[in-house]
């Protein structure tokens, strides 16, 4: 009798794989290619940026993020960055507000071009830090561009948003988490 | 053919000893050899982010050559390969290390093959043991029980055209 | 028109396979003979359409029909002539169509080949493989077609990955297509055993070729595989345990285990539920494997476009095509009788622990693929899982599996000596330690276990010559009798020796290629020379160069040896005009103790060039190995006693049956 149940052994197993199977393809919004990060609700890492000169606007550091008050989106951008330029609408929404900080975050890139970038689309940021040598990006767990991280007032990181934002992703993620954490405040 | 062989691998294996191994880039390479050693060891071990299967050792990437430098650095600061690895494994998970740590979520992992093993040798034993049962029940037949004899006496001569058929 | 002839071909044979997967089985319950011969003439019709569709889709890529949207994303018309081929096969709609066909024409061997069939088991054996050819049809006209065509076609396509452009990846899927559809015979000859609820050693005779032949191209594919990996990608590399190389290693492990076990079905009458499970998994893995390229459930550097609706469709496919035939195991199987008993150690003990050991193998490559995903299912965040995870566990397991590969063979059926036995192989034992004192001598005291492993392929090697050896006789016997025996020997020895011996010569060049390769990099200015391993480098500069569809750069290194010369290597730096993508065409002077192997990459700014030279210390072994093995497999096809339908051979064949129905019996 216990012999049958043995020869349903393979079937068992196989149907539990199955189940995760049909689990992963089947979860909403899974992509092998993302990788979530592992710093959230972490404290952002230490790090001081220098300006991008004769842009107008300072570089920042740690400290900028929990100086104010307020709740802070840090954006990794490249003017090599095809896909930063499809979420360059959304920078500029968000960096119209006066209730967050705006930081971005120039990854590995020449100045020159930045400023050139920055100066054809317009800049959105309040700050915006050159990070030539990926050592701050590697700091922040950063691995492609463009990427965004939203920071709370004192300073730990909430969420992250790997590739570009796709429409929809600011009004339906990084909004409601700003007003969530400026909620908490 | 093995004289040949010999010699020539005396000629490059010599050689092998006398040469740092060195890094990827010629610029990245260490002053000191054993600490360059213990770059590449662990740079073999670390994940390239961007291209999904591949060491950092081994890519062009420009994020993988700056892991590679980071690696670098942080030895050359005294860090113990273990320290490098837990930092990177700090900022991008243990996703970034090809070896996975060992934990409770990964105890499965590191003795899945050594349970399916021992699974497999229980059931060997069982299927053995039921074997040993159907012997006392079924004894050999006469044909059979020459045939062993021969087999088991005579092992060396009569067996060469058997074991022939075999495979 | 021809796509629409393609279209129409593809409908009538998934036409054709259904009636195929239907008539027959219902032939085989009522013993209706006309209803089971219609298995044969349905599975050479399902054939010739699938054979038009896909010379359709040939076609269509020869002329550069770029009305279609496969083509016009696939090739380009300036594309050489067997990469418009090859690349008929280098797109997931291609592909499917490519693994439908060789799994129709396996059908059509079956129908042709398998005269001396029972009537029955050859009916339900060809409805089985007809329903795998309507779920793949299925999938392909639902979801895959790759005669869709182009509302505004373009000018030019978009060509075929230039990783892709290469002689080797041209035959690289074909091959391994055929070993992992290949298995699909066995699985049916499973499934049809299970039905009819009888498998003897007769049955266990009618499998063996095809599963040899499906294990002989997908040893084959593979090591191509790995050969194009090691001279393509540039960096000296041949192996490395990504998904996409391990979902094809699994069914060559189960298939291996597999060949294994049908010989104690075929010469003993046992292990016969073990052997059916084996032939359902082989080919399941050979599934699964097409399922998680496809799927993007993993990523993988070689992997086709993701698309989840596809996964889903290949999803439900898998689940009954393996779920199906596991419930069908479980109810059939317990009435599956026993067959002969025999003690531990014997050949047939020795064939099981083999099986144990390679399942385990297989299992742990299994684990190692899939785990990440059940961990991150699990909310256990992401892993990777590399190299150091199966040096640690699949090297562990391999290494008693290689260790006992010269012994099985020489263990008598039923029960053995194990004392005798190895007293058999006394002379290669002292051989295999002078071998060890030898490497241990030659490289310094280099890496004690690396020299203990070129022991255990010297080991390999030594006892499956002496075990050769002992079978003809020799120096045992006048030579013109060790002479007589040695041309007796059937197909199916020559097949054992050969394959074990290319084993044991794979496993010794991965060993030392994997220690003691040497590699060097450095910025050079032509003129200048680089020094590895003993042997100078001289560049000698580049030159630029245009191929049919790519510019490239090619640097000259005159390579010398203690002043001497030695060759020149050519290496190229190629970047593929419609692509915009470079690639690395390394330059290899493969000698027999190792190759030489020469990469140019960048110019800097002061006008050198990256070069990287490779010292890969008999890395050639490695392919010979396979070779060997693939040529073992053909030679154990060629034996006339197990041939199926072979004329000639049925006079013996029959006697063998009375043979081991007589052990049967027992």
């Amino acid at each position: 009798m216990n012999k049958k149940i043995l020869f349903t052994l393979p079937l068992l197993i196989t149907l539990v794989l199955f189940g995760y199977f049909f689990w992963a393809l089947t979860k909403p919004g899974r992509d092998p290619k993302i990788l979530p990060s592992v710093l959230i609700d972490k404290p952002a890492p230490e790090f001081n940026l220098v300006a991008l000169e004769n842009l107008g606007v300072p570089g920042f550091s740690r400290t900028d993020l929990t100086s104010n008050g307020k709740v802070s989106v840090v954006n990794i951008f490249a003017s090599w960055c095809v896909p930063c330029l499809a979420e360059h609408p959304d920078m500029v929404k968000l960096g119209k507000r006066d209730d967050i900080n705006l930081y971005g975050i120039n990854y590995r890139d020449k100045p020159e071009d930045a400023l050139k970038w920055l100066n054809r689309n317009g800049n959105p940021y309040h700050r915006v830090g050159r990070d030539p040598k990926s050592r701050t990006g590697i700091e922040w767990g950063v691995y492609g561009v463009p990427e965004t991280f939203i920071v709370d007032a004192s300073g730990t990181i909430r969420y992250k948003h790997v590739g570009p934002l796709n429409p929809g992703d600011l009004e339906d993620k990084i909004l409601p988490i700003i007003s969530s954490l400026q909620a908490q405040n | 053919m093995r004289g040949l062989f010999l010699l020539t691998a005396v000629l490059f294996l010599f050689t092998v000893n006398s040469n740092p191994v060195k890094a990827f880039d010629p610029d990245e390479v260490l002053d000191d050899p054993a600490l360059e050693t213990r770059a590449r060891e662990i740079s073999k071990e670390v994940r390239c982010l961007v291209c999904q299967n591949e060491p950092i050792d081994s890519s062009n990437a420009d994020l993988a050559k700056e892991l590679r430098i980071v690696v670098r650095e942080r030895l050359v600061a005294g860090d113990s390969d273990e320290d490098v690895k837990s930092y990177l494994s700090a900022r991008y998970g243990d996703f970034v290390l090809f070896r996975p740590p060992f934990n409770t979520a990964t105890f499965l992992l590191w003795f899945g093959p050594l349970l399916v093993l021992g699974v497999g040798g229980i059931g060997m034993f069982f299927f053995y043991r039921g074997n040993k049962k159907l012997k006392v029940a079924n004894p050999l037949s006469p044909e059979e029980e020459a045939r062993l004899n021969l087999l088991l006496d005579k092992d060396n001569k009569t067996k060469g055209s058997d074991s022939g058929e075999a495979s | 028109m021809i796509a629409e002839l393609g279209q129409f071909a593809i409908i009538m044979a998934l036409l054709a396979a259904i009636a195929q997967s239907i008539l027959p089985l219902i032939g085989a319950e009522r013993l209706d003979s006309r209803l089971m011969a219609f298995g044969s003439q349905a599975s050479l019709i399902q054939l010739l359409f699938v054979f038009l569709a896909f010379g359709c889709l040939t076609q269509a890529y020869i002329v550069s029909d770029f009305t279609l949207v496969n083509v016009a994303e696939n090739s380009h018309s300036t594309k050489p002539l067997l990469y418009k081929i090859s690349g008929v096969w280098g797109n997931h709609e291609g592909s499917m169509l490519l693994w439908i066909l060789i799994l129709a024409v396996f059908g059509a061997a079956v129908a042709a080949f398998g005269r001396n069939l029972p009537v029955t088991l050859k009916a339900r054996v060809l409805a089985v493989q007809a329903m795998i050819g309507v779920g793949f049809l299925t999938f392909l006209i639902f979801t895959s077609n790759p005669f869709t065509r182009l509302l505004v076609p373009p000018e030019n396509g978009r060509d075929l990955n230039p990783l892709l452009q290469d002689p080797g990846l041209a035959f690289h899927p074909p091959m391994l297509y055929v070993g992992y559809v290949g298995f699909s015979v066995a699985f049916s000859f499973a499934i049809a055993a299970l039905i009819e609820g009888k498998v003897d050693a007769a049955w266990a005779r009618w499998v063996r070729p095809w599963t040899l032949t499906a294990w002989t191209f997908l040893t084959g594919g593979i090591a191509l595989g790995s050969w194009w990996a090691y001279y393509e990608l540039g960096w000296g590399g041949w192996w490395f345990w990504d998904p996409v190389e391990n979902v094809s290693f699994m069914p060559w492990l189960m298939g291996t285990a597999l060949l294994h076990s049908a010989i104690v079905v075929e010469k003993r009458n046992s292990l016969k539920v073990w052997t059916i499970l084996l032939a359902i998994l082989t080919f399941s893995l050979s599934l699964i494997g097409t399922f998680i390229v496809r799927s993007g459930l993993l990523t993988s550097v070689h992997s086709f476009a993701v698309n989840p609706e596809r996964g889903i469709f290949i999803l439900f496919l898998l689940a009954i095509a393996i779920g199906g035939s596991l419930a069908l195991f479980a109810f059939r199987a317990p009435s599956l009788k026993a067959g002969g008993i025999f003690s531990p150690i014997s050949r047939e003990g020795g064939l099981l622990l083999n099986n144990l050991l390679l399942s385990t193998a297989c299992a742990t490559v299994f684990l190692g693929t899939l785990y990440p995903l059940f961990m991150e299912a699990l909310g256990g965040g992401r892993v990777s899982i590399g190299p150091p995870f199966y040096n640690n566990t699949f090297v562990p397991v391999m290494v008693p599996l290689l260790l006992l590969v010269c012994v099985g063979p020489l263990l008598p059926w039923k029960r053995a000596d194990l004392v005798g036995v190895l007293g058999r192989l006394k002379y290669a034992g002292l051989a295999t330690i002078l071998a060890i004192l030898l490497a241990w001598y030659v490289t310094e005291g280099g890496p004690f276990l690396a020299i203990l492993g070129l022991g255990m392929a010297a080991w390999m090697l030594l006892g499956t010559l002496s075990e050769w050896a002992d079978k003809i006789k020799l120096f045992r016997a006048p030579l013109a009798t060790s002479w007589q025996r040695m041309i007796k020997l059937p197909g199916s020895a020559w097949g054992m020796t050969l394959a074990h011996g290319g084993l044991a010569i794979a496993v010794a060049g991965m060993i030392s290629t994997s220690v003691w390769k040497v590699e060097d990099v450095a910025v050079l200015k032509p003129g200048e020379t680089i020094s590895v391993a003993g042997t100078d480098y001289r560049f000698d500069g580049v030159r630029e160069l245009a191929g049919p569809n790519y510019q490239a750069v090619e640097g000259t290194f005159t390579v010398s040896q203690n002043g001497e010369f030695m060759t020149i290597l050519k290496p190229q730096k190629r970047l593929y005009n419609v692509q915009k993508m470079p690639t690395t065409e390394a330059a290899i002077h493969s000698t027999f103790v190792g190759d030489y192997y020469a990469v140019i990459g960048d110019q800097v700014e002061d006008g050198g060039w990256t070069v990287r030279i490779y010292r890969e210390p008999m890395v050639t072994w490695i392919w010979f190995g396979c070779t060997l093995m693939v040529l073992a497999g053909f030679l154990s096809l060629a034996d006339r006693r197990l041939r199926v339908g072979a004329p000639a051979g049925k006079r013996k064949q029959g006697k063998r049956e009375q043979k081991s129905q007589r052990n049967a019996a027992a």
